[in-house]
């Protein structure tokens, strides 16, 4: 009898680092919600303005918490990347291209907004619905995920040794959209009638 | 300790279907390059949340090629919406049928 009582104090011990554990745990799991929360909600705001500059904002914050996603699942190069590539450049060229097209508002009133959703709210209610059965049958993935960090330096180790040839298909993609945006931006030639040369 | 895999995985789904839902209901191409950027952010969370899962860093990997397709992408769908606006004077996916060079 001592000996039970010993063991379950032992147990006891044993098992009250890990409430301690649960509550820095908890902690990630809040900021994870609150990041889930933004994220959906920057997003569902970006897709629902009329006004594109509005939607382009929505989508900036959007993107800045995928980062601090991405940092708290254990990618800060990804995160950093994130900022710079998503919410900086890609974001700033789409500023920059509403920006010079002064392009008017959603302006399609032929169809009722109600109407216009309906269809993709419906299935997305479908499949949403799909994926979570799937997911919810789906093996083992009850347990929460351990906290890692995976080194900038490891990342690139595994980037250019293991995956080279996809770096040199991205570069080359990169390249093929760069000639093709040449192509496609260049002036026509109605452009250039309506653009008089200065000096005739 | 993070949270489960699946909240992830659903996150990264509700965040899918929201770019998908824009792809299919708004009219102009911009909205749509939008819903398409929001497709493929999802698409990177699912990738990094199971590179944390399964320990492995090809997921992350794999996150990097999105945003370079990502990136060339935009600036092809973007091209593509300049041309339009100087071929028809608008942004309205209905009005560009001309796929002439």
């Amino acid at each position: 009898m001592p000996g039970k009582t010993k063991a379950i104090q032992q147990k006891a011990a044993v098992s009250e680092p890990p409430s301690l554990q649960e509550r820095t745990m908890s902690v990630y799991a809040v900021i994870f919600y609150l990041l889930a929360v933004l994220i959906l909600t920057a997003a569902g705001f970006a897709v629902t303005r009329r006004n594109a500059v509005h939607a382009v904002c929505g989508l900036i914050v959007s993107f800045l918490g995928t980062a601090l996603l991405f940092y708290l699942l254990g990618a800060p190069f990804l995160a950093a990347m994130e900022v710079i590539i998503y919410a900086g450049a890609i974001m700033v060229l789409f500023l920059f291209i509403i920006m010079t097209m002064k392009v008017e508002a959603d302006g399609d009133r032929s169809r009722p907004r109600v109407r216009r959703w309906a269809f993709p709210l419906v299935i997305g209610a479908v499949s949403l619905t799909a994926i979570t059965i799937l997911v919810w049958v789906g093996p083992e993935n009850r347990l929460p995920l351990q906290t890692a960090m995976a080194a900038p330096s490891a990342f690139g180790t595994v980037l250019f040794r293991r995956y080279w040839p996809a770096v040199e298909i991205a570069c080359f993609l990169l390249f093929v959209a760069l000639v093709g945006v040449l192509y496609l931006g260049r002036a026509g030639p109605k452009e250039d009638q309506s653009f008089p040369e200065k000096n005739p | 300790m993070i949270v489960p895999y699946d909240h992830i995985l659903i996150l990264a789904v509700l965040l899918f279907l929201t770019g998908a839902a824009c792809v299919v209901a708004r009219r102009t191409l911009i909205m749509i390059l939008i819903g398409v950027e929001i497709m493929l952010n999802a698409a990177g969370i699912a990738l990094v949340g199971g590179s944390l899962k399964w320990g492995v860093l090809g997921g992350q990997v794999f996150v990097i090629f999105i945003m370079a397709v990502a990136a060339a992408e935009v600036a092809v769908g973007l091209a593509l919406i300049v041309h339009s606006h100087r071929r028809s004077g608008s942004v309205e996916a209905d009005h560009y049928h001309l796929m002439k060079g």
